[in-house]
Protein backbone atom coordinates (compact mmCIF):
# COMPACT_ATOMS: atom_id res chain seq x y z
CA UNK A 1 0.00 0.00 0.00
CA UNK A 2 2.55 2.28 1.28
CA UNK A 3 5.12 1.25 -1.50
CA UNK A 4 2.13 1.89 -4.67
CA UNK A 5 1.24 5.28 -3.25
CA UNK A 6 4.74 6.22 -3.06
CA UNK A 7 5.41 4.89 -6.77
CA UNK A 8 2.18 7.07 -7.41
CA UNK A 9 3.35 10.19 -6.34
CA UNK A 10 6.52 9.65 -9.06
CA UNK A 11 4.43 8.85 -11.71
CA UNK A 12 2.59 11.79 -11.33
CA UNK A 13 5.76 13.88 -11.08
CA UNK A 14 6.55 12.20 -14.71
CA UNK A 15 3.39 12.95 -16.25
CA UNK A 16 3.20 16.78 -14.99
CA UNK A 17 6.35 16.98 -16.50
CA UNK A 18 5.40 15.18 -19.83
CA UNK A 19 2.47 18.03 -19.71
CA UNK A 20 4.94 20.95 -18.98
CA UNK A 21 7.03 19.81 -22.29
CA UNK A 22 3.80 19.24 -24.43
CA UNK A 23 2.29 22.65 -23.28
CA UNK A 24 5.36 24.74 -23.67
CA UNK A 25 7.27 22.34 -26.69
CA UNK A 26 10.53 22.54 -24.34
CA UNK A 27 13.11 20.68 -26.11
CA UNK A 28 13.89 18.86 -22.64
CA UNK A 29 12.34 15.56 -22.36
CA UNK A 30 9.43 15.02 -19.82
CA UNK A 31 11.10 12.66 -17.43
CA UNK A 32 14.08 15.31 -16.66
CA UNK A 33 10.94 18.45 -16.31
CA UNK A 34 9.54 15.91 -13.78
CA UNK A 35 12.87 15.65 -12.01
CA UNK A 36 13.01 19.60 -11.37
CA UNK A 37 9.40 19.20 -10.62
CA UNK A 38 9.81 16.76 -7.73
CA UNK A 39 12.82 18.82 -6.42
CA UNK A 40 10.89 22.12 -6.42
CA UNK A 41 7.54 20.31 -4.53
CA UNK A 42 10.10 19.20 -2.09
CA UNK A 43 11.94 22.28 -1.76
CA UNK A 44 8.09 23.84 -1.30
CA UNK A 45 7.45 21.14 0.95
CA UNK A 46 4.02 20.67 -1.18
CA UNK A 47 5.90 16.89 -1.10
CA UNK A 48 7.80 15.50 2.02
CA UNK A 49 10.80 13.32 2.06
CA UNK A 50 8.77 10.11 3.84
CA UNK A 51 6.05 10.31 1.00
CA UNK A 52 8.39 8.99 -1.52
CA UNK A 53 11.61 7.86 0.23
CA UNK A 54 11.45 3.94 0.39
CA UNK A 55 10.32 3.77 -3.59
CA UNK A 56 13.07 6.23 -4.61
CA UNK A 57 15.51 3.94 -2.63
CA UNK A 58 14.41 0.88 -4.67
CA UNK A 59 14.83 2.72 -7.80
CA UNK A 60 17.97 4.51 -6.90
CA UNK A 61 19.83 1.76 -5.93
CA UNK A 62 19.20 -0.47 -8.84
CA UNK A 63 19.34 1.69 -11.07
CA UNK A 64 22.15 0.57 -13.64
CA UNK A 65 19.77 -3.10 -13.47
CA UNK A 66 17.12 -0.93 -15.18
CA UNK A 67 19.57 -0.23 -18.25
CA UNK A 68 19.77 -4.19 -18.99
CA UNK A 69 17.59 -3.78 -22.22
CA UNK A 70 18.62 -0.68 -23.79
CA UNK A 71 22.28 -1.80 -23.81
CA UNK A 72 21.18 -5.12 -25.08
CA UNK A 73 19.48 -2.86 -27.62
CA UNK A 74 22.91 -2.32 -29.07
CA UNK A 75 22.08 -5.19 -31.29
CA UNK A 76 20.25 -3.49 -33.34
CA UNK A 77 22.56 -0.84 -34.24
CA UNK A 78 25.07 -3.70 -35.54
CA UNK A 79 24.35 -3.18 -38.62
CA UNK A 80 24.32 0.60 -38.64
CA UNK A 81 28.10 0.35 -36.47
CA UNK A 82 29.53 -1.74 -39.14
CA UNK A 83 32.96 -0.97 -40.53
CA UNK A 84 33.16 1.83 -37.84
CA UNK A 85 33.57 -0.57 -34.59
CA UNK A 86 37.52 0.54 -34.01
CA UNK A 87 36.34 4.54 -34.56
CA UNK A 88 33.35 4.08 -32.48
CA UNK A 89 34.89 2.60 -29.45
CA UNK A 90 38.21 4.87 -29.64
CA UNK A 91 36.11 7.84 -30.12
CA UNK A 92 33.76 6.70 -26.86
CA UNK A 93 36.63 5.90 -24.59
CA UNK A 94 38.85 8.63 -25.34
CA UNK A 95 36.38 11.33 -24.90
CA UNK A 96 35.03 10.42 -21.84
CA UNK A 97 38.24 10.02 -20.44
CA UNK A 98 38.66 13.82 -22.07
CA UNK A 99 35.22 15.25 -20.93
CA UNK A 100 36.20 13.54 -17.19
CA UNK A 101 39.37 15.48 -17.39
CA UNK A 102 38.29 18.68 -17.78
CA UNK A 103 35.60 18.61 -15.35
CA UNK A 104 37.75 17.54 -12.44
CA UNK A 105 40.65 19.79 -13.25
CA UNK A 106 38.23 22.63 -13.52
CA UNK A 107 36.59 22.03 -10.43
CA UNK A 108 39.72 21.18 -8.86
CA UNK A 109 40.56 25.05 -9.87
CA UNK A 110 38.04 26.24 -8.00
CA UNK A 111 37.93 23.99 -5.01
CA UNK A 112 41.69 24.69 -4.71
CA UNK A 113 40.99 28.52 -4.90
CA UNK A 114 38.39 28.39 -2.37
CA UNK A 115 40.48 26.90 0.31
CA UNK A 116 42.98 29.44 0.40
CA UNK A 117 39.80 32.41 1.31
CA UNK B 1 10.37 -23.80 -27.46
CA UNK B 2 9.69 -20.32 -29.29
CA UNK B 3 6.55 -20.29 -26.47
CA UNK B 4 9.10 -20.10 -23.77
CA UNK B 5 11.12 -16.82 -25.38
CA UNK B 6 8.41 -14.95 -26.55
CA UNK B 7 6.44 -14.59 -22.77
CA UNK B 8 7.81 -11.56 -20.96
CA UNK B 9 8.80 -13.62 -18.03
CA UNK B 10 12.13 -15.20 -20.17
CA UNK B 11 13.47 -11.37 -21.12
CA UNK B 12 12.86 -9.89 -16.80
CA UNK B 13 14.65 -13.75 -16.04
CA UNK B 14 17.14 -13.39 -18.16
CA UNK B 15 18.04 -10.49 -17.22
CA UNK B 16 17.86 -10.91 -13.46
CA UNK B 17 20.18 -14.04 -14.07
CA UNK B 18 22.69 -11.64 -16.01
CA UNK B 19 22.62 -9.35 -13.94
CA UNK B 20 23.21 -11.35 -10.74
CA UNK B 21 26.00 -13.20 -12.22
CA UNK B 22 27.78 -9.68 -12.90
CA UNK B 23 27.47 -8.20 -9.27
CA UNK B 24 28.88 -11.66 -8.11
CA UNK B 25 31.84 -11.39 -10.78
CA UNK B 26 32.08 -8.13 -9.99
CA UNK B 27 32.32 -9.05 -5.88
CA UNK B 28 34.35 -11.53 -6.35
CA UNK B 29 36.77 -9.94 -8.73
CA UNK B 30 37.00 -6.35 -7.32
CA UNK B 31 37.91 -4.80 -10.73
CA UNK B 32 35.93 -2.03 -11.87
CA UNK B 33 36.36 -3.41 -15.54
CA UNK B 34 34.01 -6.02 -14.48
CA UNK B 35 30.97 -3.91 -14.33
CA UNK B 36 27.89 -5.52 -13.56
CA UNK B 37 25.94 -3.83 -15.80
CA UNK B 38 28.66 -4.56 -18.84
CA UNK B 39 28.43 -8.35 -17.75
CA UNK B 40 24.78 -8.34 -17.67
CA UNK B 41 24.52 -6.76 -21.05
CA UNK B 42 27.43 -9.16 -22.80
CA UNK B 43 25.52 -12.17 -21.09
CA UNK B 44 22.37 -11.35 -22.51
CA UNK B 45 23.80 -10.32 -26.09
CA UNK B 46 25.58 -13.63 -26.33
CA UNK B 47 22.66 -15.86 -24.96
CA UNK B 48 19.85 -14.43 -27.66
CA UNK B 49 22.86 -14.36 -30.36
CA UNK B 50 23.91 -17.89 -30.02
CA UNK B 51 20.25 -19.65 -29.68
CA UNK B 52 19.07 -17.35 -32.42
CA UNK B 53 16.29 -15.68 -29.87
CA UNK B 54 15.27 -11.99 -31.31
CA UNK B 55 15.62 -8.68 -29.53
CA UNK B 56 12.03 -8.19 -29.79
CA UNK B 57 11.64 -11.75 -27.62
CA UNK B 58 13.93 -10.61 -25.21
CA UNK B 59 12.25 -7.05 -25.35
CA UNK B 60 8.83 -8.32 -24.22
CA UNK B 61 9.94 -8.72 -20.82
CA UNK B 62 12.73 -6.33 -21.14
CA UNK B 63 10.36 -3.54 -21.70
CA UNK B 64 8.87 -3.97 -18.39
CA UNK B 65 12.34 -3.18 -17.03
CA UNK B 66 13.12 -0.04 -19.29
CA UNK B 67 9.88 0.99 -17.79
CA UNK B 68 11.25 1.55 -14.34
CA UNK B 69 13.75 4.05 -16.15
CA UNK B 70 10.67 6.78 -16.13
CA UNK B 71 10.43 6.70 -12.37
CA UNK B 72 13.89 5.81 -11.69
CA UNK B 73 15.42 9.78 -13.27
CA UNK B 74 12.57 11.15 -11.33
CA UNK B 75 13.66 9.47 -8.28
CA UNK B 76 17.00 11.38 -8.77
CA UNK B 77 15.56 15.02 -7.46
CA UNK B 78 15.45 13.05 -3.45
CA UNK B 79 19.33 12.84 -3.43
CA UNK B 80 19.95 16.14 -5.05
CA UNK B 81 17.44 17.49 -2.49
CA UNK B 82 18.87 16.07 0.09
CA UNK B 83 22.55 17.49 -0.58
CA UNK B 84 21.35 20.97 -1.69
CA UNK B 85 23.45 22.98 0.47
CA UNK B 86 26.45 21.25 -1.14
CA UNK B 87 25.09 22.24 -4.65
CA UNK B 88 24.75 25.83 -3.41
CA UNK B 89 28.16 26.35 -2.14
CA UNK B 90 29.03 24.79 -5.70
CA UNK B 91 26.72 26.04 -8.11
CA UNK B 92 29.47 28.23 -10.12
CA UNK B 93 32.14 25.31 -9.90
CA UNK B 94 29.40 23.01 -11.22
CA UNK B 95 28.16 25.36 -14.21
CA UNK B 96 31.43 26.19 -15.19
CA UNK B 97 33.10 23.15 -15.38
CA UNK B 98 29.84 21.32 -16.82
CA UNK B 99 30.08 23.66 -19.63
CA UNK B 100 33.60 23.87 -20.30
CA UNK B 101 33.07 19.29 -19.98
CA UNK B 102 30.86 20.04 -22.70
CA UNK B 103 31.86 21.93 -24.80
CA UNK B 104 35.66 20.03 -25.25
CA UNK B 105 33.82 17.13 -25.58
CA UNK B 106 31.63 17.51 -28.71
CA UNK B 107 34.49 19.32 -30.11
CA UNK B 108 36.37 16.19 -29.31
CA UNK B 109 34.05 13.80 -30.45
CA UNK B 110 33.21 15.60 -34.02
CA UNK B 111 37.20 16.15 -34.76
CA UNK B 112 37.70 12.95 -33.87
CA UNK B 113 34.98 10.93 -35.67
CA UNK B 114 36.54 13.40 -39.04
CA UNK B 115 39.70 11.50 -37.97
CA UNK B 116 38.42 8.46 -38.12
CA UNK B 117 36.75 8.98 -41.48
CA UNK B 118 33.01 8.15 -39.45
CA UNK B 119 30.21 9.52 -41.82
CA UNK B 120 28.75 12.89 -40.39
CA UNK B 121 25.44 11.04 -39.59
CA UNK B 122 26.95 8.88 -37.40
CA UNK B 123 28.95 11.90 -36.04
CA UNK B 124 25.59 13.45 -35.53
CA UNK B 125 24.13 10.45 -33.47
CA UNK B 126 27.39 10.85 -31.08
CA UNK B 127 27.20 14.42 -30.24
CA UNK B 128 25.01 13.44 -27.03
CA UNK B 129 26.83 10.71 -25.33
CA UNK B 130 27.88 12.11 -22.66
CA UNK B 131 24.07 13.20 -21.68
CA UNK B 132 21.35 10.94 -20.06
CA UNK B 133 19.53 8.89 -22.56
CA UNK B 134 16.04 10.14 -22.68
CA UNK B 135 17.45 13.77 -23.16
CA UNK B 136 20.09 11.83 -25.50
CA UNK B 137 17.47 10.73 -27.91
CA UNK B 138 15.49 14.29 -27.99
CA UNK B 139 19.48 15.70 -29.10
CA UNK B 140 19.94 13.13 -31.74
CA UNK B 141 16.23 13.78 -32.91
CA UNK B 142 17.39 17.37 -33.02
CA UNK B 143 20.32 16.69 -35.19
CA UNK B 144 18.78 14.52 -37.35
CA UNK B 145 20.64 11.48 -35.60
CA UNK B 146 20.48 7.99 -36.16
CA UNK B 147 18.90 7.43 -32.72
CA UNK B 148 19.64 3.65 -32.01
CA UNK B 149 23.12 4.66 -32.72
CA UNK B 150 22.87 7.45 -30.25
CA UNK B 151 21.44 4.89 -27.45
CA UNK B 152 24.13 2.74 -27.86
CA UNK B 153 26.90 5.20 -27.80
CA UNK B 154 25.04 6.30 -24.44
CA UNK B 155 24.95 3.25 -23.11
CA UNK B 156 28.48 2.68 -24.12
CA UNK B 157 29.45 5.49 -22.73
CA UNK B 158 28.23 5.32 -19.30
CA UNK B 159 29.81 1.64 -18.89
CA UNK B 160 33.14 3.40 -19.89
CA UNK B 161 32.94 6.32 -17.43
CA UNK B 162 31.93 3.93 -14.14
CA UNK B 163 34.81 1.98 -15.34
CA UNK B 164 37.46 4.89 -16.27
CA UNK B 165 35.86 7.31 -13.38
CA UNK B 166 37.20 5.61 -10.08
CA UNK B 167 40.67 4.67 -12.13
CA UNK B 168 41.08 7.83 -13.39
CA UNK B 169 40.54 9.37 -9.68
CA UNK B 170 43.68 7.53 -8.42
CA UNK B 171 45.50 8.21 -11.62
CA UNK B 172 45.21 11.94 -10.68
CA UNK B 173 45.68 11.77 -7.17
CA UNK B 174 42.48 13.29 -6.12
CA UNK B 175 41.00 13.72 -2.66
CA UNK B 176 37.24 14.97 -3.39
CA UNK B 177 34.17 13.41 -3.37
CA UNK B 178 32.59 16.02 -4.70
CA UNK B 179 34.97 16.57 -7.51
CA UNK B 180 34.53 13.14 -8.42
CA UNK B 181 30.53 12.92 -8.20
CA UNK B 182 30.49 16.15 -10.77
CA UNK B 183 33.01 14.55 -12.84
CA UNK B 184 31.41 11.22 -13.27
CA UNK B 185 28.07 12.90 -13.39
CA UNK B 186 29.10 15.13 -16.31
CA UNK B 187 31.38 12.38 -18.49
CA UNK B 188 28.86 9.09 -17.97
CA UNK B 189 25.38 10.80 -16.68
CA UNK B 190 22.67 8.36 -15.08
CA UNK B 191 24.66 4.63 -15.46
CA UNK B 192 27.80 7.04 -13.85
CA UNK B 193 25.41 8.21 -11.44
CA UNK B 194 24.25 4.63 -10.79
CA UNK B 195 27.60 3.95 -9.89
CA UNK B 196 28.61 6.81 -8.10
CA UNK B 197 25.37 6.21 -5.87
CA UNK B 198 27.02 3.00 -5.15
CA UNK B 199 29.89 4.71 -3.94
CA UNK B 200 27.96 7.08 -1.81
CA UNK B 201 25.56 9.42 -0.76
CA UNK B 202 27.87 12.73 -1.92
CA UNK B 203 28.86 10.91 -4.80
CA UNK B 204 25.62 10.17 -5.87
CA UNK B 205 23.99 13.35 -5.46
CA UNK B 206 26.79 16.18 -7.00
CA UNK B 207 26.58 13.33 -9.80
CA UNK B 208 23.01 13.63 -10.41
CA UNK B 209 23.06 17.04 -10.31
CA UNK B 210 25.81 17.61 -12.64
CA UNK B 211 23.99 14.88 -15.11
CA UNK B 212 20.48 17.33 -14.94
CA UNK B 213 22.42 20.52 -15.47
CA UNK B 214 24.89 18.58 -18.56
CA UNK B 215 21.86 17.32 -20.11
CA UNK B 216 19.98 20.91 -20.20
CA UNK B 217 23.17 22.96 -21.43
CA UNK B 218 23.49 20.36 -23.61
CA UNK B 219 20.76 20.52 -25.40
CA UNK B 220 21.05 24.21 -26.28
CA UNK B 221 24.93 23.59 -27.11
CA UNK B 222 24.85 20.83 -29.33
CA UNK B 223 23.15 22.61 -32.58
CA UNK B 224 25.61 25.64 -31.74
CA UNK B 225 28.76 23.51 -31.94
CA UNK B 226 27.33 21.15 -35.21
CA UNK B 227 26.34 23.97 -37.10
CA UNK B 228 30.09 26.09 -35.90
CA UNK B 229 31.64 22.44 -37.52
CA UNK B 230 29.69 22.56 -40.57
CA UNK B 231 30.43 26.22 -41.55
CA UNK B 232 34.30 25.23 -40.77
CA UNK B 233 34.62 22.84 -42.50
CA UNK B 234 32.02 22.53 -45.32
Amino acid sequence: MKYLKQLMIILVTYVAGQVVQTVLHLPVPGSVIGLILLFLALRKGIIKVEMIEDVCEFLLSNMSFFFIPAGVGLITSFAALKGNWVGFLTILITSTAVVWIITASVIRLFRKGNSHE
Amino acid sequence: MNEITHSPVFGVLLSLIAYETGTYINQKSKLSIFNPLLIAIAIVIVFLTKLNISYESFNAGGQFISFFLYPATIALALPMYKRFSLFRENALPILTSVLCGNVCGMTFVILSSKLFGISDVLTRSLIPKSITTPIGIAVSQQLEGIQSVTVAAIILTGIIGSVLGPVLYRLFKMDDRVAFGIAIGASSHAIGTARAMELGEIEGAMSSLTMAVSGITTVFLAPVIWNAFVVFFH
